[in-house]
This record gives structure tokens, sequence and C-alpha cells, in this order.
């Protein structure tokens, strides 16, 4: 009885499939770039950094002729035509150490906000989704962390991991799993309520089936846009760990441990071991952001009213 | 004010389960989590029945539910414990930094806000403009800039090549120690003793830091400013009150921004988290002798106790914060229900 | 002309019985050739378009059309105000004579409020929610009296909150802790306070239920007297019109179309938008409605093109509508109905004519 009263057509058009998101999406954007005056370079510059700088990070050879551990050079030199960023105290081209420090920084910060997502995602579906007691005390444990400063929560948790990419990846993912659990379980609570989700409970189907063939697909939007976001945030965290001499062991080229050694130099006005490796870091959350702004933009038009 | 009474009663009421979830936390991550505290102390040379002794006294042998019992116990007492590498008590060190921190902060919160309102509002009557368009630039690429790299390229520019600004500690070594021996809040201590050139110097020394933690936060309250001006800008009772000949300013500043200011109190308590956290690092940066900097200190020595306080102290920070604003929400919006 | 609309045109008296109170023939407000466009990015929506208008002193003038067809547009452009992006491209807009497109920033405050008073569609959001009631009143006077003391406020503000039938300790409240009909008088409180010569009210009762809306016209009708008003009343509410207008303004797609006596535009309107008005409002007088939806669609603001804006719905479009726009141009009544009509019309509508824009009166003159 209920098989034959599925309303097919509102199923059909709610089933998610990557090249119709995809084709959608491009149709959206097309849209509302006409209708909003969108500032669709917003997207185009995001796009264009993360590429770069991906390239780079995949190879590195063709962009640094030196290795970033190699104490061959000169050393506290000057920008030159040798070295175009200079050297540090132990004569280690900077530049080298930007290229292959872009693998270090990207890796933890693209499987930390991942590992966050994994876990955030599903504890948010799940709690929204349920709404009992469960939703409740889960709720509060993740406003609790939520609330608390995130930087101060990795330290904690590098501090006692000790020094290790492992170790400073699960320091970083842990920020950001009350972010995705407070976003999906929120537009959660939002679908639920929606008409066809309405109306697919009402024929009888399964819980998990109205969880993932209609809440799912709807909240992967969102989650696209505040994954962009987060690599930028996870970024940040991770440079300010290493900064501070809590994220990784020596001898792994790291943007933000050449910045606390710059920092020992810079009474000496070395300028060139500070600029570089923070102006990387900058560009590359950069890069994040405006994507994640570009993809927001398309996904939620009305923003650009402002 | 009965209102505000009953609301503070209620609000604090709210905060008992945060805290305690919080504190509960902490207790996970430094004593669930795997490491030996003990034996990295004391640098995993130790004779087992030293290190046994040790566990004893600090009461790490017992099963973990009964540490957590401990631990709650100590803290209703408001007793955070013994630093173990030095013969004092936790809250010593902490109490002895926590003005230093509360000087920056407040400092870097002034910066922000004195930089991100106007400018907000500048960007909101200049919309779609080329002002407006740089306000916004800056605004958001204040979010990508680490604060501790904004901090040494000021440390570069204004105090190594400039040499305008000091570049480390709270105050110039030309001035006693025996100045501050009344609150801990050096701006307050030469204040009360009347010492002008040290608060001067005090001031001179809180320049850059306050800069640099307040640019990095400022996009947020830009953007957050310009987003509420321009609601409001079109709200009717702006426009109603136009219509009823009162000046321009008085229509923008009075009506349009205090109504915009509503949310950006709110984003002020949920950015106090990154603004602690940006403090840590400003603290790293220039030296500054504040819990962030005791914190990173004592976690090289691997004084445990210690780093559990001063986490637990951040927490409590946060509560506090976050019932201050909304307290003064509660102040300002006649709307809300009591 | 059609014979019908003779047969109508002599029958029942004045809509608004009021023929004592209107106009004097000194004209209070004029428009002049008035063009607003809203610039936005697919195109130009023109709000208003080429629109003249005279306000007479002492009269009731309504205006009324569909959704969308410019009114609170022009109503606010009376105050040089705009909404953004809204702009005043061409026009006039003489207050006792001089143009306040003129003035300067300072000056035209000093026509908003004591010269002309508006009072919007929402109640509920046109008074600062962070504001007393009587901060709001003290604002209001400060601003054109900086020197007025506060206990003269204060003292002016109780009387004028007994005027609308508001206790006094009402003042020391917030907007949120009134209704939405209190809300709506504290507003005309607010207009009133500053003794504008001409109150502008936008779709005053839109947002107020039946009853609220009901103790409206009485409120209007009293406050008029007593405070020496002339009106311009907005409105979708067709009863609400014909109980205090004297004269009514038919507007569509930003342009007048019809302009007549109240009686005129309700026995016997000539215009075939105006007609189309009457025939979905089966007995105006006896029935409050609002205006019904005409069959077709609203026009479209944005594309411009030389024909008559009411042509596609028009039944009795004809060749030369598709080629030019009408103007709006006085028609001279049929002689036997003339006489009853300008007999009982109050003395304002003797200076001004009727006017119809559609070329099929225009045939006629
Ligand atoms: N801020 C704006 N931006 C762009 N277009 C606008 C704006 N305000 C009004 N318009 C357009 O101008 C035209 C006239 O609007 P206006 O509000 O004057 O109509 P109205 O007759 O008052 O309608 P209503 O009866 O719904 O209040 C409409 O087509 C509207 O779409
Ligand atoms: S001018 Fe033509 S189209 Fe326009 S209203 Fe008159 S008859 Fe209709
Ligand atoms: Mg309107």
């Amino acid at each position: 009885m209920a098989e034959n009263m599925k309303p097919t057509e509102v199923e059909s058009r709610r089933l998610w499939s990557p090249a119709g998101a995809l084709s959608s999406a491009i149709g959206a954007f097309s849209r509302s770039a006409k209708r909003y005056r969108m500032e669709w370079w917003i997207l185009v510059a995001g796009l264009l950094i993360v590429a770069l700088i991906l390239f780079m990070t995949f190879f590195p050879g063709l962009f640094s002729a030196y290795s970033p551990n190699s104490q061959d050079g000169p050393q506290l030199k000057a920008p030159s035509p040798g070295h175009i960023m200079g050297t540090d105290n132990l004569g280690r081209d900077v530049w080298a150490r930007v290229v292959y420090g872009s693998q270090t920084i990207l890796g933890v910060a693209i499987s930390a906000s991942l590992l966050s997502a994994i876990v955030g995602i599903p504890l948010g579906l799940i709690s929204g989704f349920a709404g009992n007691w469960a939703d409740k005390v889960l709720s509060l444990v993740m406003d609790s962390i939520y609330s608390f400063p995130g930087l101060i929560l990795a330290i904690a948790f590098a501090a006692m991991l000790g020094p290790g990419v492992v170790n400073i990846t699960l320091a970083v993912a842990v920020v950001y799993v009350p972010k995705y659990f407070r976003l999906v379980r929120g537009q959660t609570l939002q679908i639920k309520e929606e008409p066809y989700v309405e109306a697919a409970k009402a024929i009888g189907a399964k819980r998990s089936t109205t969880l993932f063939r209609y809440v799912f697909p709807n909240v992967i939007a969102t989650v696209v846009v505040v994954f962009s976001l987060n690599i930028a945030d996870a970024i940040m965290t991770e440079a300010a760990l290493s900064f501070i001499g809590l994220g990784l062991p020596a001898g792994i080229p790291d943007w933000g441990m050449d910045l606390s050694m710059g920092k020992k130099f810079l009474p000496s006005g070395t300028w060139w071991m500070i600029t570089f490796p923070g102006l990387a870091i900058m560009l590359l959350a950069l890069g994040f952001t405006m994507l994640g702004e570009g993809l927001a933009e398309i996904l939620n038009p009305r923003l650009q009213e402002y | 004010m009965k209102r505000i009474l009953n609301y503070l009663i209620a609000r604090i009421l709210l905060t008992i389960p945060m805290l305690f979830i919080l504190l509960t936390l902490v207790f996970v991550v430094l004593r669930v989590m795997p490491g030996d505290p003990v034996s990295s102390m004391l640098g995993g040379h130790a004779p087992q029945a030293v290190i046994d002794a040790k566990r004893e006294a600090l009461g790490l042998n017992k099963p973990i539910f009964f540490q957590y019992l401990d631990y709650l116990g100590q803290l209703a007492r408001l007793d955070l414990g013994e630093s173990m590498n030095f013969k004092e008590k936790v809250s010593t060190p902490i109490l002895q930094k926590l003005p230093a921190t509360i000087e920056l902060t407040l400092a870097g919160i002034i910066v922000a806000l004195g930089i991100g309102i106007p400018l907000g509002v500048r960007s909101a009557r200049l919309r779609r403009t080329w002002q407006d368009s740089v306000i916004r630039f800056f605004a958001n690429i204040t979010y990508c800039i680490p604060v501790y790299w904004m901090g040494l390229m000021f440390q570069m520019l204004f105090g190594v090549f400039l040499n305008l600004f000091p570049i480390a500690g709270r105050v110039g070594t030309r001035v006693d120690s025996s100045e501050f021996d009344r609150t801990g809040f050096y701006i307050i201590d030469t204040l009360l003793k009347g010492n002008f050139t040290a608060f001067g110097d005090v001031m001179y020394h809180l320049v850059l830091p306050a800069v640099t933690l307040g640019l990095t936060l400022s996009g947020v309250f830009i953007r957050m400013t310009r987003a509420n001006m321009l609601d409001s800008l079109k709200s009717d009772f702006v426009l109603a009150t136009r219509a009823r000949g009162v000046a321009e300013n008085r229509v923008v500043y009075t009506h349009a921004l205090k109504n915009a200011l509503i949310p950006v109190v709110t984003m002020l308590g949920l950015e106090f988290a990154a603004l602690l956290a940006g403090a840590i690092l400003t603290e790293t940066t220039f030296s500054w002798p504040g819990m962030g900097r005791l914190l990173l200190e004592r976690i090289y020595n691997r004084d445990y106790p210690v780093i559990q306080g001063i986490i637990i102290f951040y927490a409590l920070f946060v509560s506090v914060v976050s019932l201050l604003v909304d307290i003064i929400y509660a102040v300002i919006d006649p709307r809300v229900k009591l | 002309m059609p014979a019908t609309m003779t047969a109508t045109g002599g029958s029942a008296g004045p809509p608004s019985g009021d023929g004592a109170v209107a106009g004097t023939g000194e004209v209070l407000l004029g428009v002049r050739n008035l063009s607003i466009h809203y610039p936005i990015a697919i195109g130009t929506v023109r709000a208003v378009t080429d629109l003249s208008l005279d306000v007479y002193r002492g009269e009731v003038l309504g205006v009324v059309g569909e959704s969308g067809c410019g009114k609170s547009t022009l109503g606010l452009s009376i105050l040089n105000l705009q909404k953004s992006p809204g702009r005043i491209v061409s026009g006039e807009i003489l207050v006792n004579g001089h143009d306040i497109l003129a003035l300067g920033p300072e000056d035209i405050r000093a026509v908003r409020g004591p010269k002309i008073g508006m009072i919007f569609q929402n109640p509920l959001t046109s008074l600062d929610p962070l504001m007393s009631i009587k901060d709001h009143f003290i604002e209001t006077m400060r601003a054109h009296d900086p020197k007025i003391r506060k206990g003269q406020i204060i003292a002016r503000a109780e009387a004028m909150l007994e005027d609308l039938g508001i206790e006094k300790r009402r003042l020391s409240e917030y907007p949120f802790q009134l209704s939405g009909g209190m809300r709506q008088r504290i507003m005309i409180g607010l207009t009133l306070i500053l003794d504008p010569e001409l109150l502008l009210a936008d779709e005053p009762t839109t947002a107020l239920d039946v009853i609220v809306e009901a103790g409206f016209t009485e409120l209007l009708a009293k406050l008029k007297r007593k405070y020496n008003l002339t009106v311009v009343l907005v409105s979708h509410n067709l009863g609400l019109v014909a109980e205090i207008a004297d004269r009514i303004a038919v507007m569509y797609a930003g342009r007048i179309v019809e302009l007549a006596t109240a009686l005129e535009i309700f026995q016997d309107p000539r215009h075939p938008y105006t007609r189309g008005l009457m025939d979905c409002v089966p007995n105006i007088l006896l029935d409050r409605k609002e205006l019904v939806a005409m069959p077709g669609s609203p026009p479209d603001l944005v594309n411009e093109s030389p024909c008559c804006p009411f042509a596609p719905r028009c039944p009795k479009v004809f060749a030369r509508c598709l080629a030019e726009t009408p103007r709006l141009l006085a028609d001279a009544a049929p002689a036997g109905a003339a006489p009853a009509a300008a007999a009982s019309a109050p003395a304002a509508s003797a200076a001004a004519p009727r006017a119809v824009a559609c070329f099929l009166h225009e045939r006629t003159n």
C-alpha cells in the first residue's frame, strides 16, 4: 500500500548525484551571478590560489632547486638571485622551506578537517534526527567545547600527546568537531520539518531512509562551504601550534616553526625569515576562505544583498 | 533593577552545567589521555620506587573515577593544588600573571571595537563605493593574518627598523617592580601611585601588542557592524525618524547604530574565546608575562597541576565574560524577556 | 459618451458627505512632472513617471491603485525621501510654491515634520525598539526646537496622547509593550505634535485589524478638524477612501490615470482601469472591500514601451493606444451629468476639473 503511494516525483528531484549537483551548482552560479551582480571573482581567485599551492605541494621539485633541509647555503643571507627569499641561520634556503612546508601544513589542515567532519557530521545528523535526551546532553557538551577557546584546547591536547604529525592533526581536529556538529544538527532540525520529509515519513519510509535520502544530501551543500572555511581555520591553528613549539619534531619543514626560528633572529633585522613563511600562511588561509565564501554566495545568494 | 537581578540569577544557574562540562573535559584531556605525567616529569630514568611515591602523593594511583571525584572536590574547595616543580600553590603564579592577560585582552577589545565599529559604519554608509570595497577587503584579510605574524612584522618594522616602540615586556627596566605591588594591573597601580612617567611607559609598552591583537579581531566586527548597519538603515523606524525631520547624524548614530550594535554585543561574547587564543599568541610574540606564557612555560616543564589550573582559569574567564555580555545585553535591550 | 455612464452620473449623494471641510482652492502641494527610478541589476524600475498633481489646502485626497504602482514611492518623494536605490530623476515638488527638491539637508529638515508629516504602513516597526515613547517625543520636538524644555514637551505629549485615547503612563513604556493600534496612534501623535499642514498617510490601516481600522477613520476625521489638516491618504482600501476622501487619484504603473472627486470616481468612472476597479467592488458604499485584483498581470515597470501602460489589460484598446502614451488631460463632463455633480462637489474640484489619461476621453474633448 505504502509502496505505490510513494511521491516519486518529489523523491526523484531530491535524489542526489554528483553530476546533478555540479550542473545545478553551475546553473545556480550563473543565474545568481547575473541577478545579484555577484562578485564571482572571489570564488575564482580562491580557486586559483588553492590550485596553485596544491600544485606546488605535489611538485615541489618544479619550484625549488634546493632541498628544504640542506644546510649548504650561506647563513642569514638576505634575498639575492641565488636565494630569492634568502637563507636562514642554518644556511637553508627560505623559498625551499616555503615550498616544502606547504606539504606539512596542507596535510595536517586537510586531514584534521576531514577527521572533524567525519566525527561531527554523523553525530550532528543522528543527534538532530533523534532529538531526545541524548541529543540534549550531546548538544550541551558540544556547545561547551565550542564556547572554549579552540587554540587552548588544541594546546592542551598537543601538550599531552607530544610532538608528531599525527598528534598535531588530532589536536587540531578536536577543536572543529563541535562546529560540524552544531551546523549539521541545526540543519537537520530544519530539514526534518520540510514538507517532503514529512511526506516521506507519513508514507512510512524508514527512519534511516529519510535520514540518508533526504536529510544528508541537503546538509552536504552547507558542509562543503564550511569545510573550505574550516581548512582555512585549521591552517591557522596548525601554524599557531607549531609556532609556539608544540607541533612537530625538528626536521619537518613547517611554516609555523620557521616563524618561531625567525623570531629569535628578529633583533638582528633578518626580515626575510619571518616575512615569507607568514605570507605563505596568510595566502593559503586566504585562498580557502575566498573559496568558501565564493561557494557560500552561490548557495545563498541573499547574502549578496549586503 | 529587579528584572536584571532575576535575569542574573537565571543566567548564572545556566552557566553551571557548562562550566561543569568544561571542567570534566579538562580532566579527561589531562588525566585520561595517554602519557604519564610523573615519569615524564622525573625524566624517565628515575627509580620505580621514586615514581610510585610521587604518584601516591599526587593521588594518581587511585582508580580514575576516584581521581575525578578528588578533582571535583578540590575545585569545590577552590583549591587548585600544588605545583609539581616548584614549592608553590598552583594559584600563586596564575593570580600573579592574570592581570597582565586581562590588561592585554581589554586593550585588544578596545582596539578591535575602536577599529571595527567606525569602519563597519563607514562601509555600510558608503555601500558599493570603492571605500566600502577597501574596508571589506581589509576585514576579510584580517581573518587570515596570523596574529603572531602580524606581531612579528610590527616588531620588525616599528621596533627594529624604526625604533619607535618597545617590542617586549609590560614595562621598561627603568621602572621599579615595587611600583606594581597593589593590584598587579600596571595601568591601575601606576595611576594609584600617581606615577605618571611609569604610567606612560606602561601604555607605551601596551601599544604594539594591543594593536596587533585588536587588528586581527577587528575584521569580525567590521563585517558584523556593516551587515547590521545595512539592516537597520533600511528599517522602517529609521525612515520614520527621518520623516520627522530628525537630523541625519542623529538618525544614523543614535537609531541605526544603536540597534545595529546589539548583535555586535552578542558577537563580542562569542569572539572572546578567539580573543583569548589570540592573546596567548600575542603574549608569546611580545614576551608579555601573562597566563598564556605561563601555560607554555609549564608545558615545557611538564608541571601538570599548573597546566590544569591555567586551563580551568581560562574556562572561568570565558564563562564570566559571556555572563557579563548577557547582562550588558539585558541592560541595553528593553525587549529581553526575563 | 456611453449611455450607462450618464445614467449613473446624476443619482446618489456624495460619498464623503463632508463638503464643509474640503479645499479652499489654494494649492498647498504641487507635484510637477515627477519621475522616480530605481536602478537595479536587471534594469531600471520606473516607479513614478512624469506625474503631476495638485493638493488643495483643507482637502482629503485619496490615492488608490494596485500594489506596486508607485504609491509609496510618490508619498516618500514628497518629503524628498527615497528608499535606496531610488532616485528622483526629474520634476519638482512645490510646497507653498517652493521647490523642496532644491533645499539643502538642513532646510529640508524644517519641511519634514513641521510642514508635512507622514505616517507609515507598518506601525509595528516604525518606532525605535530601544527608545521609550517619551524619548521619541523629546527627540522629535527637539529636532525642530533645540531649546524647548523637557517639561513642556511632556505636557504637550500628554495632551496629545489624551486626544489619541492613550493613557499618559504609556509615555514611559517601550514600543514592544504597546499593541499595534496603540503604536499606530503614537506614530500619529509624533507626527501631529509638530503641527504639520499636510498629513501623508501611507496605507495607515493595512497592518491593523478591522476593529482598530474602523476607529481609525473617525480618529482621522476628528484630528483633521482639530489640527486643520490637509490629508493625502494612500490606500488599497476603497472603502476607507470613499469614507473620507474629497478627491481621488487613481494610479496605474507610476502614473495618475484618473483624478476626480470621490463622487465622480465612484459613480462615473471614466478611465477603463477605474471602471475595472469599480466593477470589482459591487457596492462600494455599503460594502467595505479591498481592491480586488483585475484580470491580467500588473504592468512591467522595467521595460519601456511607447504604448498606453494599461493597453495589455484594457477591454477598449485600439490602434492608437499601442503607439502612444496618453497624457492626463482635463475631461469636461458631459452636459447632462455635470451640474448635479458640481453642485455637491467641494470647492476644490471646481478649481480642478476632473482629468483622465485615456485616448477615448481625449477624443471626446
Ligand atoms: N527599494 C526598491 N528597490 C527597487 N525597486 C523598488 C524598491 N521599492 C519599490 N520598488 C519598485 O517600485 C515600484 C513601486 O513601489 P511602491 O512601493 O511605490 O509601490 P506601492 O504602490 O506603494 O505598492 P504597495 O501597495 O504594495 O505598497 C514597485 O514596482 C517596486 O517593485
Ligand atoms: S488609452 Fe487605450 S489602452 Fe489606454 S486605457 Fe484608454 S483605451 Fe485603454
Ligand atoms: Mg506602498
